[in-house]
């Protein structure tokens, strides 16, 4: 069995725990242990906190780094927000020896030091890379056959490319790999490249901005037919489905309502893992309809 | 008024600023000096279609060295930093490590949007951006979760790691400082 340090991070934990259930357990039935990682924080937010004072957002994310070396561990995740704290905090220490030294200094007065020692793996990569589309493939029991799924990577899991070192990111396939994978069809969409919104503070500071770029994005999927949107980002996740109501609110009208489900979530669909338990019902906008097309 | 004049009026200190303060954590953003105004960040940010934020003039300002243009008009909180500009730059330009550097600097001179001091007071008082709410609670429990998760909500000790660290690197003040001026 493999295991991984579990960053939580703030989304799935405090908003969205059914992500944490659904992940936990898919990652089991491929005998991959997740173990929580205890006492993390905010990783901090890369939009945010790394537009408001950089050595600040370098501090806190190599502390909560410092949490997985101890497990002797490499971090999954199940946010790209945090992915790219964490991994692009990974390669500014292993790349900047300054930066280290100052970083370490912080660390010291809390008795900690950062290594460098545990690698950061985003929770798709280690379904396309340690799984693979093969082996979900042959563990499903309720096909997604006819399901259409608008793909929604999030613009950190690729970009900037120059750190991440995870190959072109312009036209990714990984996402709609795994989609087919559990039966369903992945549906080409208008700009389907583009950000949710609700990255780099937009959301937290200028939210009207944030659900213009949304509610585009929905309508795009919608133009498509989707009977779902499917991100590996939470963030994301939380933009489309909480947004989503925030655009009805404003408009006075229940005009929006594209279910939205976590890749893991999805996936977990097909291979017999619990609506419920995977905390689908308690989502903004109802996946029933989704639902009732699957278990039709 | 004729170029000659109109390049008199350069001022190379913000110029500097950007390149020292960004280099401290990038690589390349010396490459902010090499842009000709070819436009494709600005042709691809999605942002730009929603705003008036255009992230070439603010690279162009970085260039002329117009600090307070740059960190006092609100739209450089327009971007969602999605990469996309700097993906595509053709003179290889970090174009969002730069707009992240001058957001930085915008900060230390006190420019911050109100709600962004909301959010860093919750990183500072709970150690989460986005901390535990009843409801959730309520969701874990059903969903056979426990009702706090494991993070800095669990631990007191590690909230208070969190809280030396951000008085340690002068955050909380800096955050403090910030807010004065956006009661002002």
């Amino acid at each position: 069995m493999s295991k991984y340090a579990y960053f939580l991070g703030c989304l799935t934990p405090n908003r969205y725990p059914g992500i944490e259930a659904a992940t936990i357990d898919l990652l089991r039935m491929f005998d991959i242990e997740l173990e929580y990682m205890k006492g993390t924080s905010c990783c901090p937010a890369p939009g945010v906190f790394g537009s408001f004072d950089l050595e600040t957002w370098l501090t806190v994310a190599a502390r909560n780094i410092t949490i997985a070396e101890e497990m002797g561990r490499d971090i999954t995740l199940t946010c790209n927000g945090c992915f790219a704290t964490l991994q692009e905090a990974d390669h500014i220490l292993k790349h900047n020896r300054d930066l280290l030294k100052t970083i370490n200094g912080h660390l010291s007065k809390i008795g900690r030091e950062y290594k460098g020692t545990s690698s950061v793996v985003h929770v798709i990569e280690i379904l396309y890379n340690d799984i693979g589309p093969e082996r979900i493939s042959d563990m499903v029991v309720q096909p997604l056959d006819g399901v259409k799924v608008a793909c929604h990577y999030g613009c950190h899991f690729l970009k900037p490319s120059s750190v991440r070192q995870r190959g072109n990111p312009e036209n990714p396939t990984i996402l709609e790999e795994l989609v087919e994978a559990v039966g369903a069809t992945p549906v080409d969409y208008r700009d389907k490249g583009m950000c949710c919104g609700a990255g780099g503070g937009v959301r937290a500071g200028k939210i009207d901005v944030a659900l213009e770029m949304t509610r585009k994005k929905i309508e795009a999927m919608n133009e498509a037919e989707a009977d779902c949107v499917t991100t590996p980002c939470v963030f994301c996740q939380f933009q489309f489905d909480m947004g989503q109501t925030e655009i009805n609110n404003k408009l006075g009208a229940d005009k929006y309502h594209l279910p939205v489900v976590f890749i893991t979530q999805l996936i977990g669909l097909a291979l017999g893992l619990s609506p419920r338990r995977m905390g689908l019902h308690r989502h903004r906008i109802p996946v029933k309809p989704l639902l009732d097309k699957i278990f039709a | 008024m004729s170029s000659s004049q109109l390049i008199k009026k350069f001022d190379t200190d913000f110029t500097n600023e950007v390149i020292e303060y960004g280099s401290k954590f990038f690589e390349d953003v010396e490459n902010v000096r090499s842009c000709i105004q070819c436009a494709t960040c600005t042709g691809s940010c999605p942002s730009g279609r929603e705003t008036a934020w255009r992230v070439r003039k603010l690279i162009r300002q970085v260039q002329l060295g117009l600090k307070n243009a740059a960190i006092k008009n609100d739209v450089i909180w327009d971007c969602t930093t999605c990469f996309s500009c700097q993906e595509r730059c053709p003179r290889l330009i970090p174009v969002t490590d730069v707009v992240r550097t001058v957001r930085n600097i915008a900060v230390r001179n006190g420019i911050m949007l109100p709600r962004h001091v909301q959010v860093a007071g919750l990183l500072i008082k709970y150690g989460h951006a986005v901390p535990i709410n009843d409801e959730t609670k309520a969701v874990r429990k059903e969903i056979g979760l426990s009702e706090l998760p494991p993070t800095v909500h669990s631990f007191p000790d590690a909230l208070g790691e969190v809280k030396k660290l951000l008085d340690g690197t002068g955050f909380t003040k800096l955050i403090e400082e910030a807010s004065k001026g956006v009661q002002k």
